[in-house]
């Protein structure tokens, strides 16, 4: 059967066919695992309370149908989900939808501009680091990328509040804009990278260690190669093979990192915007287990493996763009 | 051959860092190069031979390895006092490089065409884009190139191992340097292939009278294309003459030792009678690498990889299968030793049929057929030591550990490596010595067919020898009967009684070497034999080792 469609498109269409059964297994696989946790949102609630008697919990429970068997539950919500409805977070009385809405922008932000700093910068030291390599320059970036990669990320985020909040009052502790500024325009723009300043640095520098080591190495084994050997019998000169001959090729292996990487960062913004109290999926998560709201859980649980879906298709995309050997078929 | 000299280079020495093998890895090197002449420096592996190109080029790896004395001189410039500035202007337009692998040597992320354009760019300054263009397809023209608009716009992984080397080959001549150094160019080459690269060498340097200095260590090869010869030994120079002088009359033993190690091209009689008993039959094996994937996993097209192969193997003989990379040669190996699960068709040894045996049996019959590997580095676990690498076969198969190392131990002795041996790792060998390691593995089940997949084509040419002289050693001791993949036809002719030539996945002849190589039927066999380099010079025989 030969499709009217250009490569491109059935490549995305494969991918997008290949990722729902993905997607369905990780959504089965995490609604048993949190099955298997004791307690529940009703516990949580009435936890909260301080205590209510056994007739209301157990209305409460059959009014949110936690008292149906397991495999019932799911399957509701795995019906519910195929037509993306997330369900209502008993929590924040708000349908779960909403909630994710409001804090999926915090999130990406972070992310983007944490990743892109440390993708940016580790390969530009990576490559500064293996051009000199052994050299006093080379030893200094090499040291300082051991010590990001060797420092912990939440004591990393402690110690610049204690510096730069505390002691030199340069920056705000925490939450993503001044409560009580109500700046508009370019002063909410400033006030946002204000308060992103400290967590981008304390989610991307360990990243940043990840690049730049790769980086260094990858630039190294590339310099070594055979064709760089024929461009330099050609007369080019340092900076050309730099540019055209060594970049692209050591860069392949980094991207690889970047993409499988993604899924971590997500991770890492967990304890990065609890520290600095940011309104995020991070926090939201950890909100979400410590109340057992697991419609809010799974929601983000769902989101997550659609970014880190789509990431990897652009990695590959990317890949492909970058490595004229490799095809999308 | 009365040109201007090119190049010339006296007493040439080249410090290597502290801790290598020896301190010089050039100890006076001298020699000169002459506008339309082709100077071969032939060595083996280490001889120091490419370090020479990277003295010329002034691409050392500097500062651990560095010109220490003596001069090279390209017309009347100074080569080693240019600063790094007029070098850059040197290299590429006044004297470029071949390279050996044209797998690696091109940038794998560029078009052939702006790799081209490259040169061109680095080195004509002012002259327009469309200028460069129709100058660079020219030159992929003169190269005989099939289809240069297409190779222009073609990525290297796109276009064949050879038509890349005549990639390299236009560049390095597309400004007409007077200088064109060429590091081992063919040796990664098939042989129909090799002939055809060093042809149009030879040729576009007549055309434009340039110098050529060719590093190889193919004598096949010097004898095809050398005008005046230097041989080097562990960074000396041992001899240097004209070619004719040093191929059929060298002076110096150690020339005499290489060129003595040169497999020739008169097969031996065949050493074996009809009657002995069979072995091992191969009939109609087929093995097809399937078209694969549909819509969720992507597709590759179908390989016809063998094609209703049959052969004999008789106790005591040699079989030789011969053929380029892609006719099939190695896949026959793999499904003879069930390594590879072929499509249809039988393998006997003995009296079974190795193809339909249950997993276990399999097993029981892997004894009775051992594989000698091509690449002796990759082909033993490094973390074991020699000895029980070469023990663990028989203890799989039931042997007591003591009974097993003691025989491991007297096989050492058999493929003539001390004793001492048994308790070494294989990285302590080199690769001559880690094949031996190879040989006495696979004898150690005292099989009765060994498979020898390329054995010796990793090899220096005078390992290459003595390796191929022990497997002669031991066939005549223990009547062994071998399975000899090769794509090298010298070595093919020099060892084995029987051969098969295959061209894609097919025999298209076989037959006695002797016969086979007096008089080749098919078209493709008569192609090969007049491909293989010097065939028509046959090494002087007549000195000692």
């Amino acid at each position: 059967m030969r499709l009217p469609l250009p490569p491109i498109v059935i490549y995305a269409l494969r991918r997008l066919l290949q990722a729902v059964p993905v997607i369905i297994l990780i959504m089965i696989g995490t609604f048993l695992l949190l099955k298997l946790a004791p307690g529940d949102t009703v516990d949580a609630l009435v936890g909260d309370m301080g205590g209510a008697d056994a007739d209301f919990i157990a209305r409460l429970r059959q009014e949110y149908g936690l008292d149906q068997p397991v495999y019932v539950q799911l399957w509701v919500y795995m019906t519910k989900l195929a037509t993306f409805d997330f369900g209502w977070s008993f929590v924040y009385e708000q349908p779960v939808a909403t909630v994710l809405w409001d804090r999926l922008g915090t999130t990406l932000l972070l992310m983007a501009t944490s990743l892109s700093l440390a993708f940016t910068i580790g390969i530009a030291l990576g490559a500064i680091a293996a051009r000199r390599a052994y050299s006093l320059t080379d030893n200094v970036i090499s040291t300082l990328g051991l010590v990001f990669y060797a420092t912990p990320s939440f004591f990393l985020s402690l110690m610049m509040m204690l510096l730069f909040s505390v002691k030199l009052g340069w920056l705000p502790v925490g939450g993503i804009k001044t409560i009580a500024g109500f700046y508009t325009g370019w002063d909410h723009v400033v006030d946002v990278a204000r308060h992103l300043v400290m967590p981008t640095a304390a989610l991307s520098l360990i990243y940043l260690s990840f690049y730049l080591r790769l980086m260094r190495a990858s630039v190294m084994e590339v310099a070594d190669l055979d064709y760089v050997r024929t461009a330099r019998a050609k007369g080019a000169s340092e900076s050309r093979l730099m540019i055209h001959h060594i970049m692209r090729n050591a860069l392949l292996p980094v991207i690889t990192l970047l993409g499988l990487q993604f899924s971590t960062v997500l991770g890492g913004s967990v304890v990065v915007e609890t520290i600095f109290t940011l309104p995020g999926l991070g926090s939201l998560a950890y909100q979400s287990v410590v109340q057992r709201d697991m419609n809010t859980l799974m929601g983000i649980i769902f989101l997550c493996s659609i970014i880190v879906v789509v990431v990897n298709f652009l990695t590959d995309l990317l890949y492909a763009r970058l490595d004229s050997r490799i095809e999308l078929t | 051959m009365s040109g201007k000299t090119v190049l010339e280079i006296e007493g040439l020495k080249v410090a290597l860092p502290k801790g290598a093998d020896r301190p010089l890895a050039l100890d006076g090197l001298s020699l000169s190069v002459k506008a339309g002449e082709v100077v071969c420096l032939v060595g083996e592996s280490g001889s120091g031979k490419s370090l020479t190109a990277g003295a010329v080029m002034r691409l050392l790896p500097e500062p651990h390895v560095h010109v220490s004395g003596g001069s090279i001189r390209f017309g009347d410039t100074d080569i080693l006092a240019q600063t790094e500035t007029q070098m850059k202007a040197i290299r590429g337009k006044e004297i470029s490089m071949i390279f050996q692998e044209p797998m690696t040597a091109l940038n794998p992320q560029k078009t052939v065409g702006w790799q081209l354009d490259e040169m061109l760019r680095l080195h004509m300054k002012k002259s327009d884009r469309k200028a460069r263009r129709a100058h660079a397809i020219e030159m992929l023209h003169r190269t005989h190139i099939p289809d240069p608009e297409g190779a222009y716009n073609a990525y290297p992984h796109q276009i064949s191992g050879g038509q890349r080397q005549r990639v390299m080959i236009a560049m390095a001549l597309a400004l007409s340097p007077r200088l064109i150094i060429a590091d081992e160019p063919t040796t990664a080459l098939d042989v129909t292939t090799q002939l055809q690269i060093l042809k149009l060498i030879r040729d576009l340097q007549e055309e434009e009278g340039a110098g050529v200095l060719f590093i190889t260590h193919d004598f096949g090869v010097v004898a095809e294309i050398a005008d005046h010869v230097v041989v080097l030994r562990q960074g000396e120079m041992v001899e240097s003459g004209p070619a004719k002088q040093v191929l059929n009359a060298p002076q110096h033993p150690y020339t005499k030792a290489l060129i003595a190690s040169v497999p020739d091209l008169k097969p031996p009689m065949p050493k074996v009678g009809k009657d002995a008993p069979v072995v091992l039959t191969g009939a109609h094996l087929m093995k097809t690498f399937k078209a694969r994937g549909g819509f969720l996993t992507g597709k590759r097209k179908a390989v016809v990889a063998v094609k209703d192969l049959s052969f004999e193997l008789r106790r005591g003989e040699t079989l030789g299968v011969v053929g380029e990379s892609g006719s099939g040669k190695t896949t026959v190996s793999r499904i003879v030793t069930r390594l590879l699960e072929a499509d249809s068709g039988s393998v006997q040894v003995g009296d079974t049929d190795l193809l339909s045996c249950s997993p276990s049996e399999l097993r029981s019959m892997r004894k009775h057929i051992q594989m000698v590997f091509q690449d002796p580095m990759a082909s033993l676990n490094p973390r074991k030591r020699v000895v029980d690498l070469i023990a663990q076969g028989p203890i799989v198969h039931g042997e007591t550990r003591e009974k097993a190392r003691a025989r491991a131990r007297d096989l050492l002795e058999l493929v003539e490596l001390s004793p001492a041996a048994a308790n070494r790792f294989p990285h302590e060998f080199s690769g001559g010595q880690r094949q031996r390691i190879g040989i006495a593995r696979a004898l150690a089940l005292e099989p009765k067919v060994i498979v020898a997949d390329e054995p010796v084509s990793a090899l220096d040419v005078s390992v290459q020898a003595q390796v191929l002289k022990l497997l002669a050693d031991l066939r005549a001791r223990m009547s062994l009967s071998l399975l000899f993949v090769t794509h090298d036809l010298r070595v093919a002719a020099q060892l084995c009684d029987r051969i098969i030539v295959m061209q894609r996945g097919e025999i298209v002849e076989s037959g006695l070497t002797s016969e086979v190589f007096a008089n080749p039927q098919h078209e493709y066999t008569r192609t090969l034999m007049t491909s293989i380099p010097g065939r028509d010079w046959t090494p002087p025989k007549d000195v000692t080792l």
